[in-house]
């Protein structure tokens, strides 16, 4: 019997356990603060903007290409939307119409430079993340004088786009997590369920061997940068309604964090395999971390430690995985000892 | 050459890197049912010719005939539209993939329609048993990770793809290039099986026991040119060595191959 044929060995296994672990352990630690409802809420709503970034950088990283843009992304998404209304005096609906057309565009640019020129992505969006980052200070404070920006909630249209992207819904829980639910629901039926799903993982598991059998390896590349400028655009619209503003440095460092939780969620960074399921947990993992140490009193600082040991754990544990994977097991018809 | 009509043929086929002859005027043909083995040592032309017949490369002088009409290929797209498939040794199928998603890639099975079209495993899993036990091959689980199957099987799933996918002329570059003794000849049952199908198979090789036991004609190439073409009766591995190497004069065309190296 095969082992990793066998469901057993699903890239987010890994990931389930561990978030079911670290549960555990801030349940124990932390106590009634953490394992109640209210402390659900909490680690919940601190993941939930990870989390539905993650979704889209699972499929991209799964495509076998980074977007380190996707945190400047954010900052840029939520100064449109401040600038558009509150400067210019739009409605919110038109803005955040306008802000989409935008970060699509900014995904389109991102996917294309990399497939035209062949560039590794990881350059490339490290370009896109100062470029779009410094656009974002500078032209806010042109504009301003100011970086951040706020006053949403006088807008016309406020009321209407906050239901949607900055509310709450029961017991305390924001409705970005039924975002990130559904995301990673879709991400999931695509990746597993439809053809797209196939060329994905084969974009970035083989690409010359997926071009030659005809899959349009570029294309998936490029609708990948799009999805994640997306899920960059979807956080930045889901914070601007709740804080009712925005910062020019909102979402800095997210890029490493979405990369983390992919990473820890089971996908491999060398591309080829991974789920989206996966980074849900990876994200899960991040809250629930971030929350139960402050939760447990234990000093902030030592978050970081943690989910550094946390990363450096999941790249060890994939990559021996991925070895299994690859590796031919002998069987009746002709092993080779080689 | 007479016989039944090619399915493939190239005439006086040149291809020129530069002020370098890849190949000069290569002129072959590969007919149906049968095994044509392209023989030459590294640097003699093969992959070149391989390109050329697979659309990868055009070529700079000379034609290009299916079923004896001239065509044009500008991309390994079109190679595949008339029928003519390549699998190569590396590039074959992706290891993190399972048996069934290689199997199918670029050519799902769906069901339903329009943007709500998912693939159907039951079908995707039934095909790939079929073809590949037509092929000999017994499949347990199709939903495994290719990179558990064994160099032999790997190929044998790129060679029941192209046949799947109705090809006519099946180019298998090296195919047994990295495999040990019995995984080689796992491979060349698999080919004789494509064989008795009705298949044409080019089969390119530097190995020239594989290219005897499974050969009906062959063609040697040696410094871009063709040095010749035999009938299975007329060769034994150890002739198609001498002729690869250029040890041996070659009675074809009555032309030296020059000095032999090393």
């Amino acid at each position: 019997m095969s082992l990793l044929g066998n469901r057993w060995t699903r890239p987010e296994v890994g990931a389930a356990a561990g978030a079911l672990l670290v549960w555990a352990f801030f349940a124990l630690v932390a106590g009634e603060p953490f394992r109640g409802g209210d402390g659900a809420a909490t680690y919940l709503n601190a993941a939930a903007p990870l989390g539905i970034l993650s979704v889209a950088v699972a499929l991209l990283m799964i495509g076998g290409e980074f977007d380190l843009s996707v945190g400047s992304i954010i900052g840029v998404a939520g100064m449109s939307i401040m600038l558009l209304t509150v400067h210019f005096g739009w409605s919110v609906w038109p803005a955040l119409l306008v802000t989409l057309v935008f970060c699509l565009a900014v995904g389109l640019v991102n996917g294309l430079l990399v497939v035209r020129t062949g560039l590794p992505s990881f350059i490339v969006t490290l370009g896109t993340l100062f470029i779009l980052r410094g656009l974002a200070i500078g032209v806010t404070r042109q504009l301003t004088g100011r970086t951040q920006i706020g006053g949403l909630d006088a807008v016309e249209g406020f009321e209407s786009a906050r239901v949607l992207f900055g509310s709450t819904f029961v017991g305390g829980l924001r409705v970005s997590i039924l975002w990130w639910v559904g995301s990673a629901a879709l991400a999931t039926w695509v990746l597993l369920r439809t053809p797209v799903g196939n060329w994905i993982f084969a974009s970035g598991g083989g690409p010359a061997a997926a071009r030659r059998v005809g899959v349009p390896v570029g294309r998936v590349k490029i609708g990948l940068f799009v999805t994640t400028a997306f899920a960059a655009y979807l956080v930045a619209v889901t914070q601007a309604l709740r804080f009712t503003g925005a910062d020019a440095l909102r979402g800095e460092l997210q890029e490493f964090r979405a990369i983390i939780a992919v990473v820890i969620g089971g996908t491999l960074l060398t591309g080829g395999y991974g789920s989206a399921v996966g980074a849900v947990f990876g994200a899960l993992i991040y809250g629930m971390v971030q929350q139960g140490i402050v939760l447990s009193g234990v000093d902030a600082d030592w978050f970081q430690v943690f989910l550094g040991v946390m990363l450096v754990v999941a790249v060890l544990f994939n990559h021996r995985v991925r070895d299994m994977a690859t590796r031919a097991t002998p069987r009746e018809g002709g092993g080779e000892p080689t | 050459m007479t016989g039944p009509t090619p399915v493939l043929s190239v005439r006086s086929v040149g291809v020129r890197f530069g002020s370098v002859d890849a190949l000069s005027d290569v002129s072959t043909s590969v007919t149906e049912a049968a095994v044509t083995c392209l023989l030459g040592d590294n640097g003699a032309g093969k992959s070149t010719l391989v390109a050329v017949l697979t659309g990868v490369l055009r070529p700079t002088t000379g034609r290009y005939l299916i079923d004896g009409a001239p065509v044009e290929l500008s991309s390994p797209r079109d190679a595949l539209a008339l029928g003519i498939a390549a699998v190569h040794q590396d590039l074959a199928v992706i290891p993190l993939m399972s048996v069934w998603r290689n199997f199918f890639l670029g050519a799902e099975p769906v069901r339903g329609r329009g943007p709500l079209r998912t693939i159907d495993r039951a079908r995707a899993y039934r095909v790939v048993r079929e073809e590949m036990g037509r092929l000999g091959i017994r499949v347990r689980d199709p939903g495994q990770a290719v990179g558990t199957l064994s160099g032999g099987e790997r190929q044998s799933l790129a060679i029941a793809r192209a046949l799947h996918r109705g090809a006519r002329v099946l180019i298998l570059d090296e195919p047994t290039a990295a495999l040990g003794v019995r995984q080689a000849s796992f491979v060349l049952q698999v080919i004789e099986e494509a064989r008795e199908r009705g298949v044409a198979i080019v089969l390119v090789s530097h190995n020239p026991d594989h290219a005897a036991r499974v050969g009906d004609r062959f063609v040697i190439l040696r410094q871009g040119r063709v040095l010749g073409h035999f009938d299975r009766s007329e060769i034994t591995p150890d002739r198609l060595r001498a002729l690869m190497s250029g040890q041996y004069e070659s009675w074809d065309t009555g032309r030296s191959p020059g000095q032999s190296p090393i």
